[in-house]
């Protein structure tokens, strides 16, 4: 994939802002141009918390996306609100533990992925996120997992450095699957 | 350079005043901004610095004019109803000349309004917004590297001019994150500020800082004064960038968020063989007016694009002076026109 142009939704918690944040870290540290852009606009309480990623060759227009060639969904009302944002052709990964309904797109590639159940098989639920992330390189290969290594210390802070090796076999594991 | 860090647009303009030199912030929370205030926050207390929530933006403001009245490198930051509570103070710092740095990361009015990106406060910045006849100068960033860059360069303008530069950006800006390489060193405006009240120590005259001239000979001299720094900052500190001019078909000029979408827009139109040039200026005022003189007469028409009713539209019309159409598509309310819709206004005009 040349250029991706990423909405991540979810609720509010479940790790969407800091996974979007890993994801254009590395891409930076890949040398390409990257945006990451926080939805802050009304949302009421318990709703939808999302994020728009772009990582390219190019330098980057505008973060805000109108359309969205990959689509992670953490829940069930994040893909009823985004499914139509995704182009022809893009792709729509979810978390299936925690939203049961499939796409009706016929026209985009689809792949669900347990992660918080395999997250909870791991003793974290929090590395849902990451399991996720892990299916999105395996489809886009628009990072490198060493780079998402090297994101992952940059982004989290040294005291928590201990976690990298579960967050990588979580990214594994998401890769995998 | 160091390093490439992934950072927030407001957190990197609190960042870059700090690297400028700045040790007092004084603001009141407003989103989409707040973050400016946060870092600040966090910040001052380990340098020595001074970070005061105010009671209001009104106290904020005045707290600048006194910590500029003292000499200080001082910051201000808020969002566009809390620039309009500003504008008494801002009045006041333009009459005493006063070197300051003011953010306003532009929400869409009027009124209470919306925290979506807009450029509705075009108009409030560029020509007054205060009473008086004075000028602020206003600077757009487009990137997060550039509201480090143009924050930097804010301080120094002030500096050498006793002079409040405003950096107007909008909610995109602030809360996006974005790659950002900061200097080792920044080149920062030395001024011993001879005119500053910072005590006499009875060894001098003191020194008044005021905007208050009741005689009106006296009180012509001084806006006379001001309108020749004005003139000096207009020859020396205008700042513009030109892209793919020569031979355009049609020239689109927007700043700040919007000419970053132009920029993709110029790929598109390209592909359909149709030639797009881009005039960003960078000072919103001082206005690049030459830049569009020097072009005035090389597209089939001009094309500005806002997300405003048609603000800076005003000035291009001025500077083009009748020799090519000016035409204007905005959008607002927080909607952010898309690549495509730039596209088919651009060839709506040049009927292809």
């Amino acid at each position: 994939m040349k250029q991706l142009e990423l909405i991540i939704a979810g609720f509010g918690g479940q790790g969407i802002l800091s996974a979007g944040r890993l994801l254009a870290y590395a891409g930076m540290l890949e040398g390409k141009n990257v945006s990451w852009l926080p939805s802050y606009g009304p949302e009421m309480r318990g709703g939808t918390a999302n994020c728009s990623v772009v990582i390219s060759d190019e330098p980057v227009g505008s973060p805000i996306l109108d359309t969205a060639n990959v689509l992670v969904v953490m829940n069930g009302p994040s893909l009823e609100k985004f499914e139509k944002s995704v182009v022809s052709g893009g792709l729509i990964i979810s978390d299936s533990s925690l939203v049961e309904a499939k796409p009706k797109r016929t026209d985009v590639d689809f792949a669900g992925v347990p992660a918080t159940q395999m997250a909870s098989d791991m003793g974290n639920f929090t590395y849902a996120n990451i399991i996720i992330l892990g299916k999105l390189l395996a489809k886009t290969g628009i990072v490198s997992k060493e780079s998402f290594e090297a994101a992952l210390k940059k982004v989290l802070p040294p005291k928590k450095h201990h976690m990298i090796p579960d967050e990588m076999k979580a990214l594994e594991m998401g890769h995998d699957y | 350079m160091a390093e490439k860090l992934l950072m927030k647009g407001n957190e990197v303009i609190a960042e870059a005043a700090l690297r400028a030199g700045c040790r007092h912030y004084f603001g009141y929370p407003i989103t989409p901004q707040t973050e400016v205030a946060h870092y600040m926050a966090k910040a001052m207390p380990k340098i020595n610095g001074t970070f005061v929530q105010a009671e209001s933006e009104v106290a904020a403001i005045n707290m600048v004019y006194g910590a500029a009245a003292a000499g200080a490198r001082v910051l201000t930051s808020s969002s566009s109803p809390g620039v309009s509570l500003k504008q008494e103070g801002i009045s006041y710092i333009a009459g005493a000349e006063l070197p300051a740095v003011m953010v306003n990361i532009v929400r869409c009015g009027p009124g209470l309004g919306g925290i979506l990106p807009a450029q509705c406060d075009y108009f409030q910045s560029v020509k007054g917004g205060g009473h008086g006849d004075y000028k602020n100068v206003v600077l757009a960033p487009s990137s997060v590297q550039e509201l480090y860059e143009l924050t930097v360069e804010a301080f120094n303008i002030s500096d050498k001019y006793r002079i409040l530069t405003i950096i107007l950006g909008d909610g995109m800006l602030g809360q996006m994150m974005e790659a950002v390489e900061f200097k080792d060193k920044e080149d920062i405006y030395q001024d011993d500020k001879k005119w500053a009240c910072t005590g006499t120590k009875m060894e001098r005259e003191s020194n008044d800082v005021t905007s208050i001239y009741i005689q009106p000979e006296i009180l012509e001299n001084h806006n006379l004064k001001l309108q020749a720094k004005y003139k000096k900052i207009e020859e020396n500190e205008t700042r513009v960038e030109t892209y793919n001019c020569e031979n355009a078909d049609i020239i689109v000029t927007a700043y700040g968020t919007v000419a970053r979408i132009v920029k993709n827009v110029i790929k598109m139109a390209e592909k359909e063989g149709i030639k797009v040039g881009l005039i960003r200026p960078i000072s919103l005022w001082p206005f690049p007016t030459a830049e569009f003189e020097k072009y005035a007469e090389t597209p089939k028409a001009f094309l500005s694009v806002e997300l405003s009713a048609g603000q800076m539209v005003e000035d291009v019309r001025l500077a083009v002076n009748g020799k090519r159409p000016v035409h204007f598509y905005g959008r607002m309310g927080g909607m952010v026109p898309s690549q495509k819709e730039v596209l088919d206004k651009i060839k709506e005009i040049l009927n292809k």
